[in-house]
C-alpha cells in the first residue's frame, strides 16, 4: 500500500452532502473482477454527458482545469455513504485522489480509504467551506497541505486546522502497513481464543459437511 | 456493572484490546457474494493466503445473476459471467459452501443467511456488503466491510474494529394496522438524517420493536446503514429462538440447549447506559414514502413534497433542490397521486415471505394499473417455493406482476436490466440514490404494501385508503 505522510496539492470542491458510492462509481462501471481500470468510471453519471457515454460534461468540477490535476477532494457531510464497494476508493486512488476532507464519512468507505492509501480527514463543515472559498479564487496557486505526521491541514492562507485520526489508522497510512500480516503475528492468540471459545460456544464451530 | 447487549457481544469476541480504541475481534461467520466476494477471494489468492476456517464461510450468487426464468451463468449485465464463475471457482478451491444457481437455497445473501440458520443471535458476522446489518434482526452483531477487510477476515478469522459508540433507539407505542418496520426505519432516518447514526452500534427496543415478527426486525436493521450506523440489532427473545430452531445450520441437541441458555443472557441490563438515546412514538406513524434522492428524504404519504425554501440549513437546502430537480417534482405537490411507471417488490430489505404476503393481501382481487411495469423478486429460492405453495405467485401474476427467480435484481442497475430513462418507480428497496435503479431512474422507497397499493392505483397511494 502507498504510504501517506504529507501532501501539498490542488484541492477540488465538490460540496454536496451524502455523496454515495453509487455516485462515486456506478455499479455498471465495475466491469471486471479487478481493483484496476476503475478510474474511467469514477463519477461517471456526473462526469459524462450521457449514461454509459464518455463525452465529458464541462460543468463537472473534475473536468475543469486545474481541478483535473486535483489530489485533494473537499466535500459535504457523509461522503462515501451507501454501498460497501471498495471500487469507489480504488477508482478515486487510481484517478489520483490522495486525501478527502469532509465533515463526515460513511463508515465502510472510511475504513476502505485507510486500507488503500487515501487519507480521510474530518473537519467541521464551516472549515471545509472556508477552504473551498479560498481554493476557488485561484486553485492552481491556492493549494492545500494535508500533513499526517502532525495531523493538520493548512489552508492557502496559512491557517492551520488540526484533525483527529485513530492511532492505528494513522500508523497504517504512514507506514503503508499490510494489516493481514500484522494480525497474523497474533496467530497464537487467535488459536488460544478459539480453544477457549469452543468450550463456551461449541455451536459456533461448524464441522465440514461436504 | 450493568452492560448493554452490544458490549456483551463485543466482550465475548474480543481477542485483544489493541489499546487505541480498537480491538481484535473474532468473526464467527463470513458471507460472500459474487459482486465483491470475487475480488476478495482473488486478492487472497494473489497473496498466497488461505481461508482460515472455510467451514464457517458461505457464499451465494445474488448481485449479478439474472432473475428471469431458466437463467444461467450468462447475464444481461455485460461481463457478469466472469463474476459468477470466478467466485464459484475460487470458493470451491477454498472449500467454502456455495449456494449456487440451481440450488433452492440460493438467494439474496441477507435472506439466505437467517433462513439457513447461519446468522444466529450473538454471533459476529461480516460480509463485503453494506446491508449486512440486516442480521441484527436476530440479535447478531453484523456489519458490512470492504473487500480488503473481507480478505483480512477470511485469512485471520478476525477484524481490527474500532469500538463503536452505543445508541438506543426506542420505538414506543403500537404500530397501527397496515404499518410496517419499513415505515419505522424511514421515519427514523428522515427525522435524524442519513448521517445520524455514524459511529454508532444501535439497539432497537421498545414495545413496537418487541411486537415485530423476526422477519420485520430484519427489515428494521437492514436500513441501519442508510442511517449511517455501523450496525444495529434487536435483542433476541422467544420469537427469535422459535425462528432459529430447526434451521439447517442452527445448533441441535445438547448444543441447542446450551445456545438457548446463552442467548437468554443477551439483553441490556437494567440501568445500563448508552452514549445516545432516541425515542420515537409509533402510535400515529403514517405510511412513509421518499420524495428525493436520499433515504432521509422520506415523509408521510399524506404529506406534500417539501419546499427547500423552508429548510434553514444551506447544505440540506442545496441537496433538496438538487433532489427535486432529479426527481422532477415541484415543491408543495401532494405526494399521493404522483403517477408511477413501475413498481418493484424485492431486495434484502423486503423480499421475505411476510413481505410477499403483505403485498399479496393488497393485490388479491385487484389488478395493476395499465401501463405500470410491476415486478416481484422473491428473496430466495426457498421464499419463492414457500410463496408458491400458498398460491401467492398466482395472486401476483393475476394482478399483473412478473414473478421472478431470486436475486438482488433491480434494486440496483449494474448495466443489465433497468427501469429506463426517467421512469418513476415505487420500490420496496433501500436506496433512492441518483441513477441507482437505472440511468436517471426516479425511485420512491416504501413498504411492500404501499408498493402494491401504488401499483394498483398507478400513482403513489396511501395503502390505508385503497379503493
Amino acid at each position: 500500500m502507498e504510504k501517506f505522510t504529507s501532501l501539498t496539492a490542488i484541492a477540488a470542491p465538490l460540496l454536496r452532502m451524502n455523496i454515495d458510492t453509487d455516485v462515486i462509481i456506478p455499479s455498471r462501471e465495475m466491469k471486471r473482477v479487478s481493483k484496476e481500470g476503475l478510474s474511467e468510471g469514477m463519477f461517471a453519471n456526473w462526469r459524462y454527458t450521457e449514461p454509459g457515454g464518455r463525452i465529458e460534461n464541462p460543468d463537472f468540477v473534475l473536468n475543469q482545469e486545474p481541478y483535473r490535476r486535483a489530489q485533494i477532494l473537499l466535500s459535504g457531510d457523509n461522503f462515501g455513504c451507501g454501498s460497501s464497494r471498495e471500487h469507489a476508493v480504488w477508482a478515486l486512488a487510481e484517478w489520483g485522489i490522495r486525501a478527502i476532507i469532509t465533515p463526515g464519512f460513511g463508515n465502510i468507505f472510511y475504513s476502505n480509504c485507510v486500507r488503500n492509501g487515501i487519507l480521510p480527514v474530518r473537519l467541521p463543515e464551516a472549515t471545509v467551506q472556508e477552504l473551498a472559498d479560498q481554493v476557488t479564487t485561484d486553485p492552481e496557486q491556492h493549494r492545500v497541505t494535508v500533513d499526517l505526521t502532525d495531523c493538520a491541514v493548512t489552508g492557502p492562507d496559512g491557517r492551520r486546522y488540526p484533525f483527529e485520526i485513530a492511532p492505528a489508522d494513522r500508523e497504517m497510512l504512514l507506514e503503508g502497513l499490510d494489516a493481514i500480516a500484522v494480525t497474523q503475528r497474533r496467530d497464537a492468540d487467535i488459536l488460544d481464543f478459539q480453544r477457549r471459545d469452543r468450550s463456551i460456544r461449541p455451536w459456533i464451530y461448524l464441522q465440514k459437511t461436504s | 456493572m450493568p452492560t448493554t447487549i452490544i458490549e456483551k457481544i463485543w466482550q465475548q469476541h474480543e481477542i485483544a484490546d489493541l489499546g487505541d480504541g480498537t480491538s481484535l475481534i473474532y468473526i464467527d461467520r463470513i458471507f460472500l457474494h459474487e459482486r465483491t466476494g470475487s475480488v476478495a477471494l482473488k486478492g487472497l489468492e494473489a497473496m498466497g493466503r488461505k481461508v482460515r476456517n472455510p467451514e464457517q464461510v458461505f457464499c451465494t450468487m445474488d448481485h449479478i445473476v439474472d432473475t428471469f426464468p431458466n437463467r444461467s451463468d450468462v447475464t444481461t449485465m455485460p461481463g457478469g459471467t466472469a463474476f459468477i464463475q470466478t467466485t464459484r471457482e475460487a470458493a470451491h478451491a477454498a472449500g467454502i459452501t456455495v449456494f449456487d444457481l440451481g440450488d433452492r437455497r440460493q438467494g439474496i445473501v441477507h435472506v439466505v443467511s437467517p433462513e439457513q440458520g447461519i446468522a444466529l443471535p450473538g454471533v459476529t458476522l461480516v460480509c463485503p456488503d453494506s446491508h449486512t446489518g440486516t442480521l441484527g434482526g436476530l440479535g447478531a452483531l453484523a456489519w458490512g466491510i470492504g473487500s480488503t477487510e473481507a480478505e483480512h477476515a477470511l485469512a485471520t478469522k478476525t477484524l481490527v474494529v474500532r469500538k463503536p459508540k452505543t445508541m438506543r433507539v426506542t420505538f414506543n407505542g403500537t404500530l397501527p394496522q397496515g404499518l410496517t418496520a419499513k415505515d419505522m426505519i424511514l421515519r427514523l432516518i428522515s427525522e435524524y438524517g442519513a448521517s445520524g447514526g455514524i459511529g454508532y452500534a444501535i439497539e432497537f427496543s421498545g414495545t413496537a420493536v418487541e411486537a415485530l415478527p423476526v422477519e420485520a426486525r430484519l427489515t428494521l436493521c437492514n436500513m441501519t446503514v442508510e442511517f449511517g450506523a455501523w450496525s444495529g440489532l434487536v435483542a433476541p427473545d422467544a420469537a427469535t429462538i422459535e425462528y432459529v430452531k430447526g434451521r439447517p445450520y442452527a445448533p441441535r441437541g445438547k448444543e441447542w440447549e446450551q445456545a438457548v441458555t446463552y442467548w437468554q443472557t443477551l439483553k441490556t441490563d437494567p440501568g445500563a447506559t448508552f452514549d445516545r438515546d432516541i425515542t420515537l412514538e409509533c402510535d400515529d406513524i403514517i405510511p412513509q414514502v421518499t420524495w428525493g434522492t436520499s433515504p432521509m428524504h422520506a415523509t408521510g404519504i399524506d404529506g406534500r413534497v417539501p419546499d427547500p425554501a423552508d429548510e434553514p440549513d444551506p447544505a440540506r437546502r442545496a441537496a433538496m433542490e438538487r433532489a427535486l430537480e432529479y426527481m422532477a417534482l415541484e415543491p408543495n405537490r401532494p405526494l399521493a397521486g404522483i403517477p408511477i411507471d413501475a413498481a418493484f417488490i424485492g431486495s434484502c430489505t423486503n423480499s421475505r415471505l411476510s413481505d410477499l404476503r403483505a403485498a399479496a393481501d393488497i393485490l388479491r382481487g385487484r389488478t395493476v394499473k395499465a401501463g405500470v411495469k410491476a415486478i416481484c423478486v422473491p428473496g430466495s429460492g426457498l421464499v419463492k417455493a414457500a410463496a408458491e405453495a400458498e398460491g401467492i405467485d398466482q395472486v401476483f401474476k393475476e394482478a399483473g406482476f412478473e414473478w421472478r427467480e431470486s436475486g438482488c435484481s433491480m434494486c440496483f442497475y449494474a448495466g443489465g436490466e433497468s427501469f429506463g430513462l426517467e421512469e418513476r418507480v415505487i420500490s420496496s428497496t433501500n436506496r433512492n440514490f441518483e441513477n441507482r435503479q437505472g440511468p436517471r431512474t426516479r425511485t420512491h422507497l416504501a413498504s411492500p404494501a404501499t408498493v402494491a397499493a401504488s401499483a394498483v392505483a398507478g400513482c403513489l397511494t396511501d395503502v390505508r385508503h385503497l379503493d
